[in-house]
């Protein structure tokens, strides 16, 4: 009953949802998030849930793999490093509220130590830990190795390597031109922008959130919801055919999922206007052009007008359209997960003529 | 006794023929051993006890750095067993398994790759909340994004080298996006408009998953150009741009602090 619910609140739709009001929640509240008590109990619900999922032969069988092994030790990491940092920034955010220098700008601090021994003994301890742990690793875990390669017969599902999983998962919204190469091309570029956009000379050093709320809460954004967690849908919750699979659902290539989704052209010429589609692709697909010049054009330069003039005069033009055009860029994505959710939207722009769907 | 046998094996001539100076037990040989050192010199001899901190860093980078080496040892190791064509490439993988005894290289090497992947995303994490990639560092931020893009690449080339199901098809679905460039490949948008009468400029035989796979579809030849990025061309990138990563650690200031 409770797997079965899990299940279906586990679908893209709701998990997302809720990972995101959560996400939300949890930059509104540093005061919460940002304390021990907070870090440990969430990992401790974590740890239960995950223990009790694991008991399950289907979950276990999917989140065993070997090569599924790197993910779990990717989000320990990710779990511990995100709210380490949260938690670090608050304790700073509350010394500097009280007038104080951020841990890291203490006297003591500041003070220099010899690097021998006191830099050389620690990395040398992070070296050993990290020997063990791989050694240990490799003795437990077989590095997997399948049949051979027949070119002829493609295994169902064809996964990439999980790093690259979350660019796979955006293939169910995207087409691969956007999600194989713009997109990709996008974060590079975007990472890359980053120092020249974000000119808040604060937070430089030591962590806080306090100082740099909007780099941070956008960059985690990007980092967590988009990037890890399409991972975890792309590696735990799709299966043959890229067919979406509960945690405890056994992956049966024979589910059917029923596949209707419209394109924007369709919705407007034959739903709404009751006519064939028009011959021409221009004017076919003219609603589809409308809406993305509204989303590139019309919308930051209604909302550079309305709230952005004070950020646009601080941050010069360049970086300012720049961030703009990057955020449209990465919005771009839950943007068309909801339309596809909402109105089973294929396509805005659908001109396969050219190979350009959008 | 320790002591004084300590004192007589720094006193030697071998000793002092190889570190040059004695024990690091005071300032001067402290400072002599980290200078003198080629690996060590990396550090500077004193720093903030801030940067020193296990819970500032989380020594994130040096851990990458550290796999990063490990690979290329075990890398190297596997280079003695493996041969980079259809016929011997996955017999010589089963050869390792089978044939060499307590052989957890391989082993060793893919979770290491893994892990790279794995502590490179953190420490750029890391980066980012400690506010570290704003000036001076906003250049050594560009570069280290780049070393993020080819640990990844080099991690992805390497998927392919066992010559199974799951390396000759994860490569396919991943190069199958190269299909998809604009302009570029013969999928991709706009790729249709560039031909001459029926002439087609970017076709299957020439776009970019061809130059990639050094062929149409994922064969030997893109087993041999695997091979080489993963083993020779993309180590050494990564090679050169972690000493000028290492370099501009240095010189933006060390690691970041407080102003
Ligand atoms: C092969 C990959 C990489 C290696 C081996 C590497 C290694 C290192 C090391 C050893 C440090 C010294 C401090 C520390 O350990 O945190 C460092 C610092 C730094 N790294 Fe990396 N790094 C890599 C990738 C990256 C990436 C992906 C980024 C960011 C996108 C980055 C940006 C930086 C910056 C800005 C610093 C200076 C940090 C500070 O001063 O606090 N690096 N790196």
């Amino acid at each position: 009953m409770i797997k079965l619910a899990i299940n279906f609140l586990s679908a893209p739709l709701y998990s997302f949802t809720a990972f995101c009001i959560l996400f939300v929640l949890a930059m509104k509240r540093m005061d919460i998030v940002g304390t021990k008590k907070f870090g440990m109990g969430l990992l401790i619900f974590t740890l239960v849930i995950f223990g009790w999922m694991v008991s399950d032969p289907v979950f276990f069988s999917v989140i065993s793999l070997p090569d599924n092994i790197p993910i779990i030790i990717l989000n320990a990491l990710v779990f511990w490093s995100t709210w380490f940092s949260l938690y670090k920034g608050h304790q700073n955010d509350l010394r500097i509220a009280a007038g104080e220098p951020p841990i890291e700008g203490t006297p003591e601090n500041r003070e220099k130590v010899w690097a021998w021994p006191n830099l050389v003994y620690t990395e040398l301890f992070c070296i050993i830990a990290c020997t063990i742990f791989l050694i240990v690793w490799a003795i437990f875990f077989k590095a997997p190795l399948e049949e051979p390669a027949n070119p002829t017969w493609a295994p169902n599902p064809a996964k990439a390597p999980w790093y690259f999983l979350g660019l796979q998962e955006m293939l169910v919204y995207f087409d691969p031109w956007m999600a194989g190469v713009v997109l990709p091309v996008l974060i590079i570029v975007g990472l890359i922008a980053i120092p020249f956009i974000d000119i808040n000379p604060k937070g430089n050093g030591y962590y806080t959130f306090a100082e740099r709320k909007y780099a941070i809460a956008g960059f985690t954004f990007g980092w967590l919801a988009l990037w890890i967690f399409l991972i975890q849908i792309g590696t735990f919750l799709r299966g043959p055919n890229w067919t979406f699979y509960g945690p405890f659902e056994f992956w049966d290539s024979h589910k059917v999922v029923a596949e209707n989704n419209v394109n924007l052209s369709e919705f407007f010429w034959i739903k709404g206007l009751n006519v064939a589609l028009p011959k021409n692709i221009f004017v076919r697909e003219i609603m589809g052009i409308i809406l993305t010049g509204v989303y590139l054009v019309a919308v930051p330069f209604y909302v550079t007008k309305r709230w952005g003039q004070d950020m646009l005069s601080r941050m010069g033009g360049i970086r300012y359209y720049l961030l703009v055009f990057l955020v449209l860029g990465m919005m771009s994505l839950p943007i068309k997960m909801y339309l596809r959710w909402f109105f089973f939207l294929k396509y805005i722009v659908a001109m396969p003529e050219f190979e350009l769907n959008l | 006794m320790s002591e004084g046998f300590a004192k007589k094996v720094a006193n030697t001539q071998v000793w002092k023929a190889i570190f040059r100076h004695g024990p690091p037990n005071n300032a001067r040989n402290r400072a002599a051993v980290v200078a003198g050192n080629v690996f060590l010199h990396l550090h500077p001899i004193k720093l903030k006890k801030s940067g020193v901190q296990l819970g500032y860093t989380w020594c994130m980078g040096g851990l990458t750095f550290f796999i990063f080496l490990s690979l290329t040892i075990t890398g190297v190791l596997l280079m003695f067993y493996y041969r980079p064509t259809a016929e011997y490439a996955f017999t010589d993988i089963i050869g390792l398994r089978e044939h060499v005894p307590l052989g957890i290289m391989r082993e060793l090497h893919r979770w290491g790759a893994h892990l790279m992947v794995i502590t490179v995303w953190i420490h750029m994490f890391r980066v980012f909340m400690t506010g570290s990639y704003k000036p001076p560092r906003e250049f050594n931020w560009g570069v280290g994004v780049i070393l993020l893009v080819l640990t990844m690449l080099l991690s992805f080339t390497g998927y392919l080298l066992p010559w199974d199901q799951l390396a000759i098809w994860a490569i396919t679905v991943g190069s199958n996006m190269a299909k998809a460039t604009p302009f570029m490949g013969n999928g991709g948008p706009g790729a249709m408009l560039a031909r001459i009468g029926d002439f087609v400029m970017v076709s299957d035989k020439n776009d970019v998953r061809f130059q990639l796979l050094g062929g149409r579809f994922v064969g030997e030849a893109a087993l041999l150009r695997f091979y080489i990025l993963h083993c020779v061309f993309i180590p050494l990138v990564v090679a050169v741009l972690i000493a000028i990563h290492f370099w501009r650690v240095r010189k933006d200031g060390g690691i970041s602090a407080p102003l």
